[in-house]
């Protein structure tokens, strides 16, 4: 009984987030953040326990990183510690449901670290249905001291992907790049995070070459990004983080851009440009053999694979302005999928397959929206003078994108969920854009 | 219509500035005949024959876009012929064309934007006799404004192609 009411809360929660995918099936123009405002589930997280006073620092940050990866989720409300009734001693017995419920928790965490001897911890978790009175679930790891902060997102995650039913995103990293200086001349680098905005890390300098539209492996720690020179035309290169090695990839006479992984992780596609016109080709990353996908006049960029290998999205303004289109794998079957007014471009197939999101002009304003790769359901998420870039969180639901909210403003990061709802700035140090999320780290 | 009329305006008036900036007595251009002859080259206080400050006060080194578009405007021809003639003067000379984009769009069709632009300026110095072998061609997309504002006027002049010298010593 207790069970059910759980399940159906989440349910709805679920069923809102995926509701903009089942409905909404004619193209408008219209911000699709009218909706109603879903309630996000009050969850209880009170400071993991442990017995050993060394923990204590470890123990009262690892909770807050669990909190707040929660509530920027918009999914959940984590409730206000100084409400607690019951003051948990150990997470080994039945908490005092009836406590909970006082403070309307539906879902109580109660976890645990204990240092090993070898200088690692052990965090045990426990999630716990208030009003089912019952355990939902529960995990235990062991991890290296000074990898807390992960720790923390794995919890978070084995919370999301307990009560929604679906992978979480919270223990993933973000490259994006740090622009500085003034507009006129500006020095853009390399950066990595992770997804909250924490342990930001320059990967490049930004002095022989700025990097833009940086894209994560789906499969390995490397990075493809376009490098773009004074003195001759930017190129696709290839960055190992490990190892800190960049590689350009090919060796072409034109420029090459616009570079993203297949879902396989073994080959690039890009734009490459031949005295002026762009075109999409694809690249092995082993042979390094290169094949162009289209050979149209116009202008063809911005390519994206389908997560099933079998379809490519791509921006083209062979019809006279720029527009998505997508094809066959082989470049067959090229189709146009977007008929609205203004530009669309910056297509991304999401990781979920059904989406494809995208930057969308219109009379002066951008926009972020999504689309079904059949040009149907068109629904736009965001609005501004300048948004941008949208990437995919690994699981489909939140999409991060880059803003300036006014002519000549600070570029800054954003997310926002699938549904339109949830948006949010991502703290960076300074100005930032061209976001990329990571895959779920493993 | 409005807009290109502004455009001409613009474009107009950077050079004039171009000039003032550059030149302590500033030549009369014909707009659309090219030079045949070179009043500065011998003139002391002008810039040095060959060089960029040259080619800018003589034919112009940058040409204008619309918006959106790559196809050279009358007034981007005439610069283009007096830049052609320029270089046939100094054979020697090799050029980077770069083209630019404002910031209206996104990185990645910008920088395809910018390659059209400046192959666009190419093509037309090669139909002038211009050997294509010396110039080469840069996009910087969105990425390089020479007016960072966030206007009107601003965009009409990041949509440009801009000439550079690559080997003289007075080059870019």
């Amino acid at each position: 009984m207790g069970k059910k009411i759980i399940s159906a809360k989440i349910l709805a929660i679920l069923l809102f987030a995926m509701s903009g995918v089942v409905s909404n099936s004619s193209a408008r123009v219209e911000i699709d953040i009218t909706q109603g405002i879903a309630e996000p589930l009050p969850i209880a997280v009170p400071t993991y326990l442990s017995s050993s006073p060394e923990a204590e620092a470890l123990r009262q940050n690892l909770t807050r990183v669990v909190m707040s990866d929660l509530e920027r989720s918009g999914l959940f409300a984590p409730i206000d510690q100084r409400a607690y009734v019951q003051n948990l001693e150990t997470i080994n017995e039945r908490p005092r449901f009836a406590d909970w419920r006082l403070i309307n928790a539906q879902v109580l965490i109660a976890g645990e670290i204990i240092p090993l001897n070898d200088g690692r911890i052990q965090v045990n978790t426990r999630l716990w249905d208030v009003y089912g009175s019952q355990q939902l679930s529960s995990i235990a790891f062991k991890t290296p001291a000074d990898n807390w902060r992960r720790a923390a997102h794995k919890i978070s995650d084995f919370v999301y992907q307990s009560l929604t039913g679906e992978d979480g995103y919270f223990d993933t990293r973000v490259v994006y790049i740090a622009e500085s200086g003034p507009k006129a001349n500006r020095t853009k680098r390399l950066m990595i995070m992770d997804q909250d905005g924490a342990n930001p890390v320059p990967l490049t300098d930004g002095l022989d070459y700025d990097v833009l539209t940086p894209r994560f492996s789906p499969t390995q720690q490397q990075i493809t990004y376009l490098a773009l020179f004074d003195d001759r035309p930017a190129q696709v290169y290839l960055f190992n983080i490990a190892t800190g090695e960049q590689e350009e990839i090919g060796n072409f006479r034109g420029m090459t851009f616009a570079p993203r992984f297949t879902p396989d992780g073994q080959r690039v596609l890009m734009s490459v440009e031949r005295g002026g016109n762009s075109d999409i080709a694809i690249m092995d990353l082993r042979t390094r053999q290169q094949r162009l996908l289209t050979t149209n006049p116009a202008i063809d960029t911005s390519p994206s694979m389908s997560p099933n290998g079998r379809f490519v999205t791509f921006s083209s303004d062979r019809g006279g302005s720029e527009q998505i289109y997508t094809m066959n794998a082989d470049g067959t079957k090229q189709k146009r999928i977007t008929f609205g007014n203004g530009r669309y471009g910056t297509p991304v197939w999401s990781p979920r397959g059904d989406l494809i999101a995208f930057t969308r002009q219109y009379k002066g304003k951008f926009y972020i929206g999504v689309i079904r790769s059949d040009g149907t359901g068109e629904r736009l998420l965001t609005e501004a003078y300048l948004d941008e870039g949208p990437t995919w969180s690994p699981n489909g639901r939140v999409i991060m994108f880059f803003r300036e909210d006014r002519p000549g403003g600070p570029v800054s990061l954003w997310s926002v969920d699938l549904t339109g709802q949830n948006l949010r700035r991502v703290p960076t140090p300074g100005e930032a854009s061209d976001p990329a999320w990571s895959p779920l780290l493993p | 219509m409005q807009a290109k009329k502004i455009l001409l305006n613009v474009g107009l008036a950077v050079c004039l500035t171009a000039m003032a900036a550059c030149a302590s007595k500033p030549p009369i251009v014909e707009a659309d005949k090219p030079i045949a002859t070179r009043p500065m080259a011998s003139t002391p206080s002008g810039p040095i024959p060959g060089s960029l400050e040259d080619l800018k006060s003589n034919a112009g080194h940058r040409v204008y876009f619309d918006l959106d578009q790559y196809t050279l405007t009358t007034q981007a021809q005439s610069v283009l012929r007096r830049q052609a003639a320029w270089l046939k003067e100094y054979p020697e000379t090799r050029i980077r064309l770069a083209g630019n984009c404002d910031e209206r769009g996104t990185r990645e069709y910008n920088l395809a934007l910018g390659a059209r632009r400046a192959n666009a300026a190419k093509a037309f110095l090669a139909a002038q006799g211009v050997d294509p072998a010396r110039i080469t061609t840069i996009s910087y997309g969105k990425e390089r404004p020479i007016d960072p504002r966030s206007n009107d006027t601003a965009w009409s002049k990041n949509r440009n192609a801009t000439t550079l010298l690559v080997t003289t010593s007075a080059g870019s």
